[in-house]
């Protein structure tokens, strides 16, 4: 009898034990340290709820990432139960997404709406935001000291004083050193370039909101034509097969004036081990030129969605809720200079004393530009990709920019077919 | 013991085979595999409002077609001469033999993706081992973006793909040198015969069969070149691959049905192309 009981006792625990630990598994990218990050997230909840955290990691270009994910929710993989989303891929495969408008209501109305909006399709809402993205100009404030500049407010300003920089300092025997560099790979970073030059010479979106196809317009020609002469002269003729990586490679290495890059290159280039350790400083990328220029730069970030075929469903909702949280977006603001999307954290003062460019990216979010998903739906991806084919086919001078962007128009309208 | 292994190669071949020629007439997408119409021939071919739709009427498919062909003459062609060369080589007797046999297939031993992730490493500009072994030799004056410059980037692919597989041809080759019979060889060494008209009168006779196989193995894998693109040079259209365009359609985007007859028409090609060579190597055979 007694036997039975204790046996009945342990029964019941490993019950609860089963009911409680569940083991939530976590897709995410791996650019930077963002695994790294995501580790220290993760232990955290597990310390607050006695679950476990398990990160599944993918290579670091999201358009592989993207392919992947679809693979294993077409499948109905289990194995997964939260993906980190780039901001335009939510809209683009909803159904395979937990309804989180009511359970995570409360929540949802900590963040920017615009953002919540964006992972809104219909009334559901697919994912909650882990933090957002813009891009900016870094520069190296040592080099433009030196040569007596201020940081450029426009694109040839950018080329002439890169160029000056860089025949200078080769002169010195800093013969590695370039001008500037950026995302020029064929992939979806090179479509979030130079939508920004684009658009920064009043060139306007690839496709408008109403499926027109906009992009061969002559502002759009003298944005990448212009852009297209720093390859070899102010940019390594590399640059074309590089992506936020590999641009950080040669930036945090001091071989380079300026960079377009991405927030999270902030916190790696102040970093101990960094050599260029607090020798820049950032800036709004700079402006086109004629009428309608403006600064540009492409909207990014991430949020996480909670797969509809996860076999943890509550847990994965909790963890889902605790990274968007306040507590994480903060950590992820100071240790990764990660954008909140939280609007009183862009006021902490304990972010903005590691970070304090954060101050001014408020306004660089509310101008950001978003990608064309929503004129182009479930086509979106096929028409980046025949965008940044384009563009690298100008970049690498195989075509001109009128040539590469009528061509693009045709395929563009071939693509749309009937409708998008 | 036949019929239970018909059925596994029937479950794992034709089967999947089956559902992607299937697939190809309809308009399913990745997204829900389950739900769909079809629309027959208009994923291979279709007319609408004055243009032409289709994996037939796009011109980037037969630029595919047309790459994919002429790095698989090129590196097969190239892979046979050094495999045999290096065959020539191993079979013969020195010290080491063996060591030397093992190390050859190194290239080889190692997966694909490994290999050209390393390629990819040691052939980047700015910290690339090779772009810096040409700098110190005064080879080059500038480095140079080997997987991203587009007169470049083809001719990558080929050294790569020569370097990783011919260890392949050279054993296959190895193996149909040591079956030849040695009596050839002493007859011709007692006339004197030079060595350079041995190898062409009677070694390469002998030889041709072996060759002939082992140029069909590697045409094979050739025609599906993926692995080295997609990790080299992703996404650049100046070296897209068959395989590299169906995956592409397949996964990135939202075009399952399309790449599914892309699909289709790879495996029509590659069967087309084997026949054929296979057909006009047995007319030359006999």
């Amino acid at each position: 009898m007694f036997k039975k009981t204790i046996l009945s006792v342990f029964v019941i625990l490993g019950f609860f034990v089963n009911v409680h630990a569940a083991t939530v598994s976590i897709a995410s990218g791996s650019v930077g340290k963002d695994i790294q990050l995501l580790r220290e997230y993760l232990d955290l909840w597990e310390q607050k709820t006695g679950n476990k955290g398990e990160i599944t990691s993918l290579p670091a270009s999201t358009t592989d990432q993207f392919a992947q994910y679809k693979i294993w929710l077409g499948a109905k993989n289990s194995d997964i139960d939260l993906y980190l989303l780039d901001v335009i891929w939510a809209p683009q495969i909803p159904q395979h997404f937990v309804d989180l408008s009511r359970v995570a209501r409360k929540e949802a109305k900590e963040h920017f709406p615009a953002i919540i909006k964006s992972q809104t399709v219909g009334r559901k809402l697919v994912a909650l935001p882990f933090f957002t993205d813009a891009p900016m100009l870094y520069y190296r404030t040592d080099l433009l000291n030196k040569y007596n500049e201020s940081p450029p407010k426009t694109w040839s300003d950018l080329k002439r004083i890169a160029k000056k920089i860089q025949d200078a300092e080769r002169q010195a025997g800093n013969d590695k050193l370039w001008g500037f560099v950026f995302q020029g790979n064929a992939y979806e970073g090179l479509t979030c370039d130079a939508l920004e030059w684009v658009n920064s010479y009043g060139g306007g979106q690839i496709v408008a909101n109403n499926g027109k196809i906009t992009i061969n317009n002559s502002r759009a020609v003298n944005a990448i034509s212009f852009i297209s002469t720093f390859v070899g002269d102010i940019s390594p003729p590399g640059v074309l097969s590089y992506q936020e990586e590999e641009s950080r490679g040669v930036w945090q290495l001091g071989n380079a004036v300026f960079m377009r890059n991405w927030p999270y290159a902030y916190s790696l280039g102040n970093a101990d081990d960094s050599p260029i350790k607090g020798k820049f400083d950032v800036v709004t990328l700079p402006q086109g030129s004629g009428r309608g220029s403006k600064s540009a730069a492409t909207l990014g970030g991430w949020n996480v969605g909670v797969s509809a075929y996860s076999k943890n469903r509550q847990a994965a909702i909790d963890l889902a809720k605790f990274l968007s949280g306040k507590e994480i977006q903060k950590l992820n603001a100071i240790k990764g200079s990660k954008l909140p999307t939280i609007p009183s954290l862009y006021q902490d003062q304990e972010i903005l004393k590691v970070a304090p460019f954060f101050a001014t990216m408020q306004s660089v979010l509310k101008e950001a530009v978003g990608r064309p998903s929503a004129g182009t739906k479930s086509k979106y991806n096929e028409v980046s990709k025949e965008f940044w084919t384009a563009v690298h086919a100008v970049l690498s001078g195989r075509k001109t920019a009128e040539v590469s962007l009528a061509d693009l128009e045709r395929r563009l309208k071939r693509l749309r077919g009937r409708s998008w | 013991m036949v019929l239970p292994m018909l059925l596994i190669l029937a479950w794992v071949a034709a089967l999947p085979l089956y559902k992607s020629i299937y697939y190809s007439f309809t308009n399913v997408s990745l997204n829900d595999l389950a739900t769909f119409d079809f629309v027959f021939f208009q994923n291979y071919l279709d007319y609408f409002e004055g243009e032409w739709y289709g994996v037939l009427s796009d011109s980037l498919w037969w630029y595919s077609v047309y790459n994919t062909i002429l790095f698989a003459v090129i590196s097969v062609s190239l892979e046979t001469i050094l495999g045999t060369l290096l065959a020539l080589i191993i079979h013969s007797q020195f010290k080491g033999r063996g060591i030397i046999r093992a190390t050859i297939l190194v290239p080889w031993a190692i997966p694909t993706i490994v290999s050209a992730k390393m390629w990819a490493w040691m052939l980047n500009d700015q910290f690339g081992i090779i772009n810096d072994l040409l700098l110190r030799l005064n080879l080059i004056s500038e480095s140079i973006a080997w997987t991203s410059n587009t007169t470049t980037a083809f001719f990558t692919i080929i050294v790569v793909d020569v370097w990783k597989t011919t260890p392949f041809m050279a054993l296959l080759i190895l193996a149909g040198l040591q079956t030849l019979p040695k009596d050839c060889y002493l007859v011709a060494r007692v006339d004197g015969i030079n060595p350079v008209k041995v190898f062409f009168k009677v070694t390469l006779p002998l030889l041709k069969n072996t060759i002939m196989v082992a140029v069909i193995f590697r045409s094979l894998d050739a025609l599906r070149i993926f692995d080295l693109i997609y990790v080299l040079t992703p996404n650049n259209e100046t070296t897209v691959s068959m395989s590299v365009y169906v995956r592409q359609y397949l996964f990135d985007f939202d075009r399952f049905a399309y790449g599914s007859a892309a699909s289709t028409l790879l495996f029509l090609i590659i069967s087309m192309l084997t026949i054929s060579y296979v057909h006009f190597g047995k007319l030359k055979l006999n």
